[in-house]
């Protein structure tokens, strides 16, 4: 187990090396110029190319992307071209409301949907189950931002029962920080909700064929008692599954529930910095995410010998 | 590790190194929570000429001279000025008790420096500049500019709005130009509070204690510049329906630019006062390539011109009410001295099948016209829109280009055919401010290679241009040129002016002292 995780984190290296390039590569082809927005309007060509200079944006492809590979090595993800500050604490700056918005999403989706898709498979054709996938189906079709407007009109514009928008940070109280998250939470975990109770509810009904239910059952074991502990614990590995891919459809979302919601978080980080082609930014935030979504499969990975244990590494 | 330890352990590690401040409720209180029209994600303002870094300038720096609501130049840290009898000397005074954030003392030499700093990035001081033989400080409070010829115009860039002159301390102010400053240290009625600055969502602003404001009344950007509150906070709210929702529930207390939509919800509000603040509106300009065809034929341009109806581009971006906006058919801003129509014949025409025939007649083939437009900035993307009718309705052969601003800006330095990548018409918004004289109107140029984007080449242009920099102290003569220049813009018609809408702003009504000035800034302004 252990050399397997060892080799797995090794095998993030070139994983993370391709990444750099990749985003490298991209932003470097991508049409836009920092030093352009940075002169303005009324600048004059000779303006942008002193600015372009002073970035170090004239210096050839090579040489720009050895010099940042460089950096990297040395734990340093360089300076923003546009605030002078180090990526690093941009990045610092804004990763707890994100980390925050992640993990009570995750907590509210996995509350939710885990026994909404097993309370499915369990009444499975009757109204219960039509109206659970009818939920999945609406989650999944409705936008985010919609799901986040909407939650905003009700809950603060009508009710007054939560703030529009804005984030409070978790050591000014847990209830405040609460109050800021629940209404981006649901917004974002919707999907996330409806992917979960799917997933849950299919991998159920599979499990629940099975001859050992068969056999719970005929030993008299209780309902709750054959769903949670005998059915969901082998059913849990599409679900976990599952659970990781959807971090990426987390880390997407929250571009968006970041700015409906104005939390001041990473993926607003990421747009802002695009729009602006703040490339030092984009760079440092894009190989943060592809690290963390490296990181999280690998725990998946781990977490299926937890719940299958015929599962070796 | 279990999930649950894992998940805790992250948000505990989270709260305990990344904590923010918070905003007790009796801070509520002294502090103006500002939106601001965007993201503040430079500090310097000569660097960049971003409006809200010039913006967060105003609170942090002072300026020699500055801007009454009427447009004239006032004293602001000079005490007043001297000029000598042959005009080629003039001497500044400062105020007494003018001390930086870091408690030196304001002199004579830091104003040389930032004098010359800025005037590397001016473009109207590089216009003024030959003239100059040298700035040097006297002594503390006293610097001289030192003539080739009397050059009264000197006073009008010291004192603009539009790229102004702030002081820094000599140390910050002798780095190069084209080099961004670190250090936020000014004489301004407010301190940059750098700890919490956070780009792209908060900055933060504490007063001065030890400004000294002017005397007299607050006059547009003269006059008294009394810090009234603690702390201005601005949070960046990027998305429009949540900076007017957190309007209406008094989660903020200032929308420096409320989308033009959302003004009926905004007045509807008990709460909110929505006002015109800024003396200056916004004016819309669509602007040709030159260089490549179709509009290199300066009678398509015209046709274009012809079919052209300003009412349809302002109703489009403010709104149905007449109020909002306002038609403007001349290249300066509308209700200045300069202020004309002469030659706008074109332009008022208002007719697309008079618009057809001029087409027809001025060769126009079938050549593709490329509008690129910027889809992340509402109101020039909404100009854009309604000239792609235009331009369909004049049966040309359109290709429309959305994009992002960034990318725009790079594709509209491209001087190539629109076949590899060059283009033929964008948008773009100015102040009213940057219209007004021919020195300040960018738009206008026509110097050819090195004139802006499109690159116009009308020399009489720029000879009145010239004309107007030597005469235009003359209210007559200055007058008679801008008439000459807008008759040659128009006959050349490299751009067209799209005239003009107000863009109001949203303040608590439990904010008080705002005043009309010609950018948005907070000193005088309180909250009951």
């Amino acid at each position: 187990m252990f050399a397997y995780v060892v080799r797995r984190v090794l095998a993030t290296i070139p994983v993370m090396a391709i990444v750099a390039l990749f985003v490298f590569s991209l932003l470097y082809i991508a049409p836009g110029d920092p030093a352009a927005v940075i002169a303005g309007d009324q600048a004059t060509p000779e303006d942008v190319e002193r600015i372009r200079q002073s970035l170090g944006l004239d210096r050839p492809y090579l040489v720009r992307f050895g010099s940042w590979v460089f950096d990297i090595l040395r734990g340093d993800l360089g300076v923003s071209i546009f605030t002078n500050l180090p990526v690093l604490t941009m990045i610092q700056q804004r990763v707890e409301p994100t980390l925050s918005l992640m993990v009570v999403t995750l907590i509210l989706a996995i509350t939710i949907a885990v026994p909404m898709g097993v309370v499915a498979a369990w009444k499975v054709g009757t109204w219960v189950d039509n109206f659970v996938m009818s939920f999945a189906v609406l989650s999944f079709s409705v936008p985010v931002f919609v799901v986040g407007y909407l939650l905003a009109y009700i809950f603060a514009l009508e009710l007054d029962w939560l703030p529009v928008q804005g984030y409070t940070s978790i050591s000014q109280g847990v209830g405040p920080w609460l109050e800021n998250l629940i209404l981006p939470a649901i917004a974002l975990g919707s999907v996330y909700i409806a992917l979960i109770a799917r997933i849950t509810r299919a991998s159920m009904l599979e499990v629940l064929q099975q001859d050992y239910i068969r056999t719970a059952r005929a030993k008299g074991a209780g309902q709750r008692s054959i769903l949670f502990l005998h059915a969901l614990k082998n059913a849990a590995v599409p679900i976990v599954t599952v659970i990781g891919i959807g971090v990426a459809l987390l880390i997407g979302g929250a571009v968006v529930t970041e700015s409906v919601f104005a939390i001041p978080g990473l993926g607003r980080l990421t747009v802002d910095a695009i729009l602006r082609r703040d490339y030092p930014v984009i760079q440092g935030v894009v190989l943060l995410f592809s690290f963390v979504y490296v990181l999280v499969n690998l725990v998946i990975d781990l977490l299926y010998t937890l719940f299958d244990p015929r599962i070796r590494y | 590790m279990e999930r649950r330890t894992f998940l805790g352990g992250a948000a505990g590690a989270a709260a305990a190194g990344f904590a923010a401040p918070a905003l007790s409720q009796g801070s509520v209180a002294r502090t103006l929570r500002v939106i601001p029209q965007a993201n503040l994600t430079s500090l310097d303002p000569v660097w960049t000429t971003a409006v809200v870094t010039r913006n967060n300038a105003f609170m942090i720096y002072d300026q020699l001279c500055a801007q009454d609501a009427a447009g004239e130049i006032k004293p602001q840290m000079a005490e007043g000025w001297d000029v000598s009898q042959d005009g080629l000397t003039w001497i500044f005074t400062l105020r007494d008790g003018l001390f930086f954030h870091d408690g030196e003392k304001v002199l004579a030499k830091d104003c040389v420096a930032s004098i010359d700093r800025w005037r590397k990035r001016d473009p109207f001081m590089q216009v003024l500049w030959p003239n100059v033989a040298a700035v040097e400080a006297m002594d503390d409070r006293k610097f001289r500019f030192r003539l080739h010829k009397p050059t009264p115009l000197i006073l009008m860039a010291l004192g603009q709005t539009q790229f102004p002159c702030f002081i820094m301390p000599e140390r910050i102010a002798q780095t190069d130009a084209f080099q961004q400053i670190r250090d936020t240290v000014g004489s301004g009625p407010f301190k940059f509070v750098r700890d919490e600055w956070n780009p792209g969502q908060r900055a933060v602003w504490a007063k001065n204690e030890r400004y000294v404001p002017r005397q007299e009344a607050v006059d547009g950007l003269a006059g008294g510049r009394v810090p009234k509150i603690d702390r201005i906070e601005w949070t960046i709210i990027t998305d429009p329906a949540t900076s007017g929702n957190a309007m209406a529930q008094g989660e903020q207390d200032y929308w420096e630019y409320p989308l033009h939509d959302l003004l009926p919800m905004l007045r509807r509000s008990r709460g909110v006062v929505v006002e015109q603040r800024l003396l200056d509106g916004t004016y819309g300009v669509c602007r040709f390539n030159t260089l490549q065809p179709p509009f290199n034929n300066p009678a398509i341009r015209r046709a274009v011109a012809m079919a052209v109806d300003q009412r349809d581009y302002l109703r489009a971006v403010a709104g149905d009410d007449p109020a909002g906006w306002g038609v403007c058919e001349g290249v300066f801003t509308c209700g200045t001295a300069l202020a004309n129509e002469v030659g706008s014949d074109a332009l008022k025409t208002h007719n697309i099948e008079r618009a057809k025939q001029a087409l027809a007649a001025a060769g126009y083939n079938g050549e593709k016209v490329v509008l690129i437009a910027p889809g992340d900035y509402p109101q020039i993307n909404t100009l854009s829109l309604v000239t792609a009718d235009v331009i369909r309705r004049l049966g040309m052969n359109l290709e429309f280009v959305s994009a992002d601003w960034g990318t725009v800006i790079q594709r509209r330095a491209s001087k190539e055919p629109v076949e590899r990548g060059g283009w033929s018409i964008f948008h773009t918004t100015s102040s009213g401010q940057s219209l007004s004289l021919p020195v300040f109107n960018l738009f206008l140029r026509a110097n050819g290679p090195n004139a802006w984007f499109g690159w116009p080449d009308v020399p009489e242009v720029e000879r009145l241009r010239a004309e107007w920099v030597e005469k235009g102290g003359d209210p007559a003569e200055s007058k008679r040129i801008a008439e000459a220049l807008n008759r040659e813009a128009m006959q050349s018609m490299y751009y067209i002016p799209l005239g003009f809408y107000w863009q109001p702003s949203a303040w608590a009504r439990n904010v008080t002292g705002v005043f009309r000035a010609p950018a948005t800034v907070f000193w005088n302004i309180g909250k009951s």
